[in-house]
């Protein structure tokens, strides 16, 4: 029986796109992001649009490449293939992007990308321990919020930001409630349901109806499970999939888990579980500002150094939602993910658990023989 | 009971059968077809012990044509079948590197040739048999030939690992008048270095089963052994290790 469970969620992405098109006829304004480490609450507060368009698929790998190095991340290939051969709605009708300095891939991609459309690259500091860095993003968060009101002729009260932080916070809740549903075994959303719920809800024009669409569809979960309806079996292996960014389209890995026989219960990484738990504080009465920084500082990204957060959040996980297995996913040439899977393959071996690390692109060329390798990975976990 | 193994490889495929605890195989080309290759190899190996296909209890298939062979009862990937074949043909070791026609693996083991860990190169053809083939052709003989060929001559050095690069490197050292000899020692020290790197990161061993095609290769498993310093073993079935673990399986699954 095919699964119903992301059903009111596949079309998100091109639905909305008409909805776009109306809310920029009438003046609305959008902004376009390529990273969690974007502050979204100010694009928010300053009452605009804010679309993520990380690329996910492979078809604009070869426009990008007219101007980048083949021997890139995909996710850079992928989304500047978009931008430059104008085939996403969504950066066409962006008035602004904002971009960080992660990595350096993204950095320079982003000098280019600057030729297509207005794009702010927030300058992201890189050792989250450091007063100094602290400093640094919360000036930088001060550049974007006066950029965006001096360009969306807005002011951005402490007030509208403080909104915006409530809205994104409810936003995060219900992402946990609905990630840690699959903490039961046996599971009760498979990896490519939850993938297909978790990137679609982000084109939501509307985030409160985003908001209502996940708090409906975790109801339905709970009335389906409580008819015995689940994601596989007690005995599937459960699957915690960490590295680089998956969306639809460079699904591959969790089709070929769960073709294989096993599920991919959890993602860590960001659109999964990296963020759900870092919420800046509503109480917190000091600048909203620093709030911020505060919050965003805590994101545990491999560009980060150090970056122990991340094993941390996987001994947790791993914990909590019953892992059986990791598999670590790394987007060919992101070296910052390629070289902490060194600590993390220590991390999961000494947990007693299998651990594979794949390195690929979006291309479909390797699936077999990445077949090989993951079904021989779910063997090892039986 | 006959339980057997099928090891659909993509140069060769094998057929093993294991009777009261003796084991029988046979290795045919796989050419264009997998899966006429896989019945071929199977009714050869019946007809060495006299048997028919009715007598079979269970089947394992493996190897990349695994999943175009009909009479199959299982499919197991090559990886566990021939961690399990290699560690019954030399017990007690811990780890296994296969290298076979278009990819190479190094598996961690435990004592019953269960997979603990595994790296596998998949991507590229550098350091597999495919490898060896286009260098061999490129210098006029037969894979079979080059352990020979590269016997007492010193190792040129070579700078590209990659399979298109390396034939082009290898035809300018022709010219340049290096003997072939020092070419083939090259190339076997460049690819057994590339293996050690992969054995190297499961970790510490005593000792190394090396099977597949290439591990008939004599003088690659010496210099092997050289660089890694610790005993390289290329038991003579080395190639039936795939189709011989599938057949353990298979009577496992028989026996529980």
């Amino acid at each position: 029986m095919k699964s119903n469970i992301a059903e009111g969620f596949q079309e998100i992405r091109e639905q909305n796109i008409m909805k776009v098109k109306e809310a920029k006829e009438q003046g609305q304004k959008m902004v376009g992001l390529y990273c969690t480490y974007c502050p979204k609450e100010l694009v928010l507060a300053a009452g605009a649009i804010a679309v993520g368009l990380c690329g996910t698929r492979e078809e604009p790998i070869a426009f990008a490449e007219k101007h980048l190095p083949r021997n890139l991340c995909p996710l850079i290939k992928s989304s500047y293939g978009f931008a430059v051969s104008d085939t996403c709605p969504y950066f066409h009708f962006s008035d602004l992007i904002i971009g960080e300095t992660t990595c350096d891939g993204k950095k320079k991609m982003f000098e280019l990308m600057a030729d297509l459309k207005e794009t702010v690259v927030m300058n992201l500091p890189q050792n989250p321990l450091q007063e100094a860095s602290l400093e640094l993003w919360a000036s930088e968060l001060r550049r974007v919020k006066e950029l965006l009101e001096e360009r969306f002729q807005t002011e951005l009260s402490d007030e509208k930001i403080r909104a915006a932080i409530n809205l994104t916070n409810r936003e995060a809740r219900v992402m946990k409630r609905l990630y840690d549903l699959n903490k039961a075994r046996p599971a009760l959303i498979s990896g490519l349901d939850m993938l297909t719920v978790s990137w679609q809800v982000g084109f939501n024009v509307d985030r409160e109806e985003g908001i209502g669409m996940l708090e409906d569809l975790i109801t339905r979960v709970q009335e389906n499970a409580a008819q015995g309806g689940t994601a596989g079996a007690a005995a599937t292996p459960r699957i915690l999939l960490t590295g680089t960014p998956v969306g639809l389209g460079s699904e591959k890995i969790i089709a070929l888990v769960e073709e294989s026989g096993g599920l991919v219960v959890v993602m860590e990484n960001c659109g999964g579980y990296k963020t759900v738990d870092i919420l800046a504080d509503e109480s917190d009465q000091r600048d909203p500002l620093r709030v911020l920084a505060e919050k965003y500082m805590k994101i545990p990204c491999s560009v980060m150094s150090p970056n122990r957060g991340r094993l941390e959040l996987i001994d947790k996980m791993i914990d909590e939602f019953q892992i059986d297995g990791v598999i670590d996913l790394t987007w060919q040439a992101c070296h910052t993910y390629n070289i902490e899977s060194f600590w993390v393959s220590d991390l999961v071996k000494q947990k007693g658990l299998p651990f594979l690390q794949i390195e690929t692109d979006y291309s479909a060329s390797d699936r077999e023989t990445l077949r090989v390798r993951i079904e021989a990975f779910l063997e090892m976990v039986k | 009971m006959i339980a057997a193994g099928i090891d659909v490889g993509s140069v060769a495929t094998k057929a093993a059968l294991i009777l009261n605890d003796s084991f029988y195989s046979i290795m045919v080309p796989t050419g264009w077809s997998p899966r006429e290759a896989g019945q071929t190899a199977l009714n050869q190996v019946l007809e060495q012990i006299g048997a028919t296909a009715e007598q079979l209890q269970y089947v394992v298939g493996t190897g990349y044509g695994r999943v175009s062979l009909p009479f199959v009862s299982q499919t197991v990937t090559e990886i566990r079948c021939h961690a399990r074949g290699a560690s019954w043909l030399r017990p007690g070791s811990e780890i296994v590197l296969d290298v076979g026609g278009q990819d190479c693996k190094a598996i961690r083991t435990d004592r019953q040739g269960k997979v603990l860990d595994f790296v596998m190169n998949d991507k590229c053809a550098a350091g597999t048999g495919r490898f060896l083939q286009v260098i061999a052709a490129a210098l006029g003989s037969d894979v079979s030939e080059l352990s020979e060929q590269a016997r007492g001559h010193k190792a040129q050095s070579l700078n590209s690992m990659c399979a298109v690069f390396a034939e082009t490197e290898v035809i300018g050292l022709l010219a340049a008048g290096v003997p072939p000899g020092e070419i083939v020692a090259g190339l076997h020290q460049a690819i057994a270095r590339r293996l050690a790197s992969m054995v190297q990161r499961l970790g510490p061993a005593e000792q190394l089963v090396f099977t597949g095609g290439v591990a008939r290769n004599e003088s690659l498993r010496e210099t092997l052994e050289k660089i890694l310093g610790m005993p390289v073993l290329a038991p003579r079935e080395g190639q039936m290790a795939g189709a011989l673990g599938a057949a353990l399986i298979a009577r496992d699954a028989i026996l529980n």
